[in-house]
């Protein structure tokens, strides 16, 4: 392998590089990414960033001395991949000649129609976007936060603290139900409640109103929720537009082995944008957590280098984590799969719990609550070979 | 500066020892019987590494993903970017001793700000 070109510049395309020159390869490494910014990290821009307590050069992910010998094509767009000639369309008319190619393209906030060219709108995904609303939230006021995801968990939590009046919005009638469970979706998202966050649930939003800025967030139940800034935290669909057409398969992003293979020879995909095959469900998850996209790119990484002749080992169960309101969240495995869910320490009502998820007497996930020590004994236990 | 810290028989493999100092340090028993002491904060942000997957001769901190050589200090990918103090250890008549480093601590810019404020 000579070329290798890795598409995305975040973190799992900086993981990727880090991997293969890690693993040995030697060859022209040509990075690209359609933001201008080198790698940064995402995780503080709903937090320390949003808030001011951490600047810019404080997000870079690359060490001062770091010198991966790659060739970094910054801030244009990857267009098309051609399988024949084996070659990365880039959207300014270049191409990069690969036969080695990592798929990090990621995913993009998914937006609120009719939300386009009107102030005070926000999605949050990009350092862009985090320093927009940052700058917007030092102004204070009524925020609106669409979504009571992740994401939207953590702007309103951020935005309390620096003294907003917020409302979240959340048309399933409990938040965090889908990667939690209703019931500790339930107990997660009290947290808004706790600190007067207003949480609006099971109601979905009509629309916005305002003539050049928004002024309120319209509901499906007539009402209508005043607001200076709004925040849309609907999720986030896969790039992989730019790969119609190209042999390799989508299916709710790109379809992968378990070694993060994917229908074409010499192409691997991972981060945001991959559907990776878990062993352990026996199914493909897209898995948007921070933590995968460091991690999967090693084992991605050797699959290329050895031509796909590897046995993919088992990936550690998924793991993510969340900072609100001064609670430390953290979850590993698939709620999903459950049919029960215990506390088996902490109180509730103190927001200080650790809940094991079971499928038929088997752990299969676990929640912490601001309980590190004993959230890692419980994902160690997951992680188990042989274990779900 | 040598300090107790604790009875080795107190201190079973695969677990960890945190003293409670300012900054704190951890002291770390493998699973191949090895001691070794570093700083127990993780230097991305306030996480006790005590809590932390020890694995081998590396803790990962228990938010994050960063793992760090307890016979180095180095972190091996981010979040954290900085290595920890490592500190000597002596194990004298089944008690752990550690001896302090003198360099200077590299902490997460919550503590740094914190320390640098003075007590509170």
């Amino acid at each position: 392998m000579k070329a290798v070109a890795v598409v995305g510049a975040s973190l799992a395309g900086l993981s990727a590089a880090r991997s293969l020159r890690k693993q040995g390869y030697d060859g022209r490494l040509v990075v690209i990414g359609d933001e201008t910014h080198r790698p940064y990290d995402r995780p503080p821009l709903s937090k320390e960033f949003l808030a001011g307590t951490l600047g810019e050069a404080d997000l870079a992910l690359e060490a001062d001395d770091e010198d991966l010998r790659a060739e970094w094509l910054l801030g244009t767009r990857a267009d098309g991949l051609d399988r024949t000639r084996r070659a990365v369309r880039l959207a300014d008319g270049r191409e990069v000649r690969a036969d080695g190619i990592v798929i990090a393209t990621g995913a993009a906030a998914r937006t609120l129609p009719g939300s386009e060219g009107l102030a005070g709108v926000h999605a949050l995904r990009t350092l862009d976007d985090a320093r927009a609303l940052r700058d917007e939230l030092a102004l204070g006021g009524r925020l609106v936060v669409i979504g009571g995801g992740f994401i939207g968990a953590e702007v309103a939590s951020t935005a309390y603290a620096l003294g907003l009046d917020v409302t979240v919005v959340e048309v399933a009638p409990t938040p965090l139900a889908g990667p939690l469970g209703e019931t500790m979706g339930g107990i997660v998202s009290a947290l808004h409640t706790d600190h007067g966050v207003r949480l609006l649930c099971g109601v979905g939003v009509k629309g916005l109103s305002g003539g050049t800025r928004v002024d309120a967030v319209l509901l499906e139940d007539g009402r209508s929720i005043p607001a200076d800034i709004v925040v849309v935290g609907v999720g986030a669909r896969p790039c992989v537009e730019w790969l119609e057409d190209s042999g390799v398969e989508l299916d709710n992003g790109v379809k992968c082995g378990a070694d993060g293979r994917t229908s074409l020879a010499g192409v691997v995909a991972v981060g945001d944008c991959a559907n990776w095959y878990d062993p352990r469900l026996g199914a493909h998850r897209r898995v948007e957590h921070w933590t995968g996209a460091r991690e999967r790119p090693d084992a991605a990484v050797a699959t290329l280098l050895a031509g796909g002749a590897l046995e993919p080992g088992v990936p550690r169960p998924p793991y993510f984590w969340s900072d609100q309101y001064g609670v430390k969240i953290q979850f590993a495995g698939h709620a999903g799969v459950s049919d029960s869910v215990t506390v088996e320490e902490g109180a509730v009502g103190d927001r200080n719990v650790l809940a094991v998820y079971r499928r038929a007497g088997e752990p299969v996930a676990v929640l912490g609550m601001n309980q590190p020590r004993l959230f890692v004994r419980w994902r160690k236990q997951l992680a188990v070979p042989g274990s779900r | 500066m040598m300090i107790p810290a604790c009875r080795l028989a107190d201190l079973p493999r695969g677990e960890a020892y945190r003293l409670d100092m300012d900054p704190p340090v951890s002291v770390f028993h493998t699973d191949d019987g090895e001691v070794f002491a570093i700083d127990d904060t993780c230097t991305h942000q306030d996480a006790s590494l005590a809590d932390g997957w020890l694995e081998g001769c590396e803790v990962e901190c228990p938010l994050h993903a960063s793992k760090f050589d307890l016979r180095t200090g180095a972190v091996d990918a981010p979040p954290a970017k900085l290595p920890v103090r490592t500190h000597e250890v002596l194990v004298e008549d089944g008690m752990i001793y550690v001896r302090v480093s003198t360099d200077a601590p590299n902490l997460p810019p919550c503590i740094a700000s914190r320390l640098a404020a003075g007590p509170a």
